[in-house]
């Protein structure tokens, strides 16, 4: 019999196939251990250049004229939130209602079609909504912030609406059969029994939506850029924002604002990624509870 | 989905609703069925509104806009062939880049790491996902950016001078940093997708393929890439969508440059980080509906990619589902 090259023993081919395959391995660690990295220097830039620069003017006070330095940029902050309030508010009841009708409505062509225009709306690079809305409300009316929060509210809707989909899609079918077998009307078992369950998974996608939304700068720059220095939240006018802040004072020539950008990046990072951290958390538990029940 | 139980009722028992049930019932579904439909209209209407805005521009310059080369407010001459070469170039290196790394952090995460750390890199990198660009933009220009003109740069020219692409002199701003900022924002998404594409391999391919005495990479090699190989695509193809729409971050690091930049250190511009720039207003008509036309070429794209990549994890759902 011709002497066949075992794989069980250690010969040179399997000698080779081990080292192959360690290397292999150490590429993934490495390529892992780069993203962190990349997120480690990111975050500790962040931290280093935003701490010292942070004071209370930066929350208390509006800006002071080019060149001098104190002041602050309260109006951001203010503007910031009036503009992702108004957004998530006109975002969350739309985007609950279209999950609704895709996962308890919705024949199957017609859900998938609708489930396929949110995803095509999500992938819409953000400032294409920016212009769209700039040539349907801006062009010979002038910017105000409620054309920014509808920039908002469009790009937090189909997240919204999506993580809506995936919770309704876990919860169990015997809770339906059973409000319906009761005799209780569907959209009774609806609003009544389905909807409470999934509570809990719509919050922490809209707190997801939110935090996006708190960090787009594209779709604000053509809707609501050119503002005033004053604290105010009147819809009406163009509205300051913390990331049209960061985007303008990075690239101004001056020491003292590119100091306030990193402080506003500071503040931005750390409500970005402590809310999308917990209702990450959030989610996960949600979705254990449902798939337990 | 379940049959809905109030259709099962004999029509007699039906009739006896409660009025309130009735009225309830449609006007949930009419309700539901407003909102919904207003997603696949607003889509319509994006585009529509689009096309509408860029018409002068359209009329005046034909599709010729596309790969002509001129961006002059003053004579309004105005083409899309500097920012769509800056695009591409940018878009394509990142993916070069992003795609194997995402690929094997991926791997990583599923393969290799044990639970513990599992849990934590992985969410380290969906953290990353999480940095809004315009911080990611500053952090570009203020560390990345000095970093790649005193470093990386002349340390690609000592290896690559001779390549045309790494000639010239180091700049704070240009193509080189545009490419890494945009790496960095492609490989949480693309990872994240695909380690979900690799988790759904079923395990008992896999203890198969282990059990004939293959390595792990000869595992991946033979089961997991060709069970994922359209999801895998599909996946590049959504961080590909996602680099060139990105507007703010490149406009920040990228220099802002019309024409054709021949080294990669050199400063140029991309669609999007062109629109970002001109938002303090335009001179004319024809200047404001150009800037939309670049926008109307980001929209096709992004409908290209992202409906070529549903079209292709569905095909490639219904192959597995035919090979059962």
């Amino acid at each position: 019999m011709a002497a066949q090259p075992s794989l069980l023993a250690a010969g040179g081919r399997v000698r080779r196939r081990k080292r192959v395959n360690l290397a292999v391995q150490g590429a993934w660690l490495l390529a892992s251990a780069i993203a962190v990295a990349v997120l480690a220097i990111v975050t500790i830039s962040v931290l280093v250049k935003g701490i010292p620069a942070l004071n209370g003017d930066l929350f208390t006070k509006t800006p002071v004229t080019f060149g001098e330095s104190g002041g602050g940029i309260a109006h951001a902050f203010v503007g910031s939130l009036v503009l992702v309030g108004v957004a998530a508010a006109m975002a969350l009841p739309v985007g609950v209602l279209s999950a609704i009708y895709v996962s308890e409505f919705a024949n199957q062509r017609v859900a998938r079609v609708m489930k396929l225009s949110l995803d095509v709306l999500n992938g819409l690079p953000s400032i294409v909504i920016g212009i769209f809305l700039f040539a349907l409300l801006v062009v010979g009316r002038g910017q105000n912030a409620f054309i920014g929060s509808l920039a908002l509210a469009i790009i937090m809707l189909p997240l919204i609406s999506r993580s809506t989909q995936e919770v309704l899609a876990l919860v169990p079918n015997h809770l339906r059969d059973g409000s319906l077998a009761l005799g209780v009307s569907k959209w009774r078992t609806i609003v009544g029994v389905i909807l409470p369950t999934t509570l809990s998974g719509i919050l922490t996608g809209t707190t997801l939506a939110v935090a996006r939304a708190a960090g787009e700068t594209a779709p604000l720059l053509f809707t609501t850029s050119l503002f005033g220095n004053t604290v105010t939240g009147n819809v009406n006018h163009a509205l300051a924002s913390i990331p049209v802040i960061i985007f303008t004072y990075s690239e101004a020539p001056d020491k003292h604002l590119n100091d306030q950008a990193w402080a506003a990046a500071f503040v931005l990072i750390m409500f970005v990624l402590v809310t999308s951290l917990l209702s990450r958390a959030l989610l996960a538990r949600s979705r254990r509870k449902l798939e337990r029940g | 989905m379940a049959v809905s139980g109030s259709e099962l009722l004999p029509r007699a028992l039906a009739s006896r609703r409660r009025l309130t049930d009735r009225i309830g019932d449609t006007a949930l579904h009419v309700l539901t069925g407003a909102a919904a439909f207003g997603g696949v209209v607003l889509l319509g209407l994006i585009a529509y509104r689009v096309v509408y805005g860029a018409w002068p521009a359209i009329q005046k310059f034909g599709i010729a806009f596309v790969w002509h080369q001129a961006w002059d407010p003053v004579t309004s001459r105005f083409g899309a062939l500097d920012f769509l070469y800056g695009t591409a170039v940018t878009s394509f290196a990142a993916v070069l880049i992003a795609g194997p790394l995402a690929i094997a952090i991926a791997l990583f995460l599923t393969e290799l790491a044990p639970a513990s750390v599992r849990g934590v890199v992985g969410s380290l990198v969906e953290m990353l996902a999480a940095v809004p660009s315009v911080v990611l933009g500053l952090w570009g220009i203020f560390v990345l950016g000095p970093f790649v003109r005193d470093h990386f740069d002349p340390w690609l020219q000592s290896w690559f001078g001779w390549i045309p692409l790494f000639s010239g002199t180091p700049q704070q701003a240009g193509m080189l940093p545009a490419i890494l900022i945009l790496t960095i924002m492609i490989v949480p998404i693309t990872a994240s997708v695909t380690r979900e594409l690799f988790k759904a391999v079923p395990p008992e391919l896999k203890e198969g393929a282990y059990g004939l005495g293959l390595t792990r990479w000869e595992m991946v090699r033979g089961v997991v890439f060709p069970y994922t190989r359209g999801g895998v695509v599909a996946a590049v193809l959504l961080g590909m969508g996602r680099a060139v729409g990105e507007a703010i971050a490149v406009t920040q690091v990228i220099g802002g440059f019309t024409g054709i930049p021949t080294s990669l250190f050199k400063p140029g511009d991309t669609l999007a980080s062109r629109i970002a720039a001109q938002y303090q207003g335009a001179v004319s008509n024809v200047h404001i509906a150009s800037i939309v036309y670049l926008a109307l070429i980001l929209l096709v794209f992004a409908l290209l990619t992202n409906v070529g990549a549903q079209v292709i994890v569905n095909r490639f759902e219904l192959q597995k589902v035919g090979a059962r």
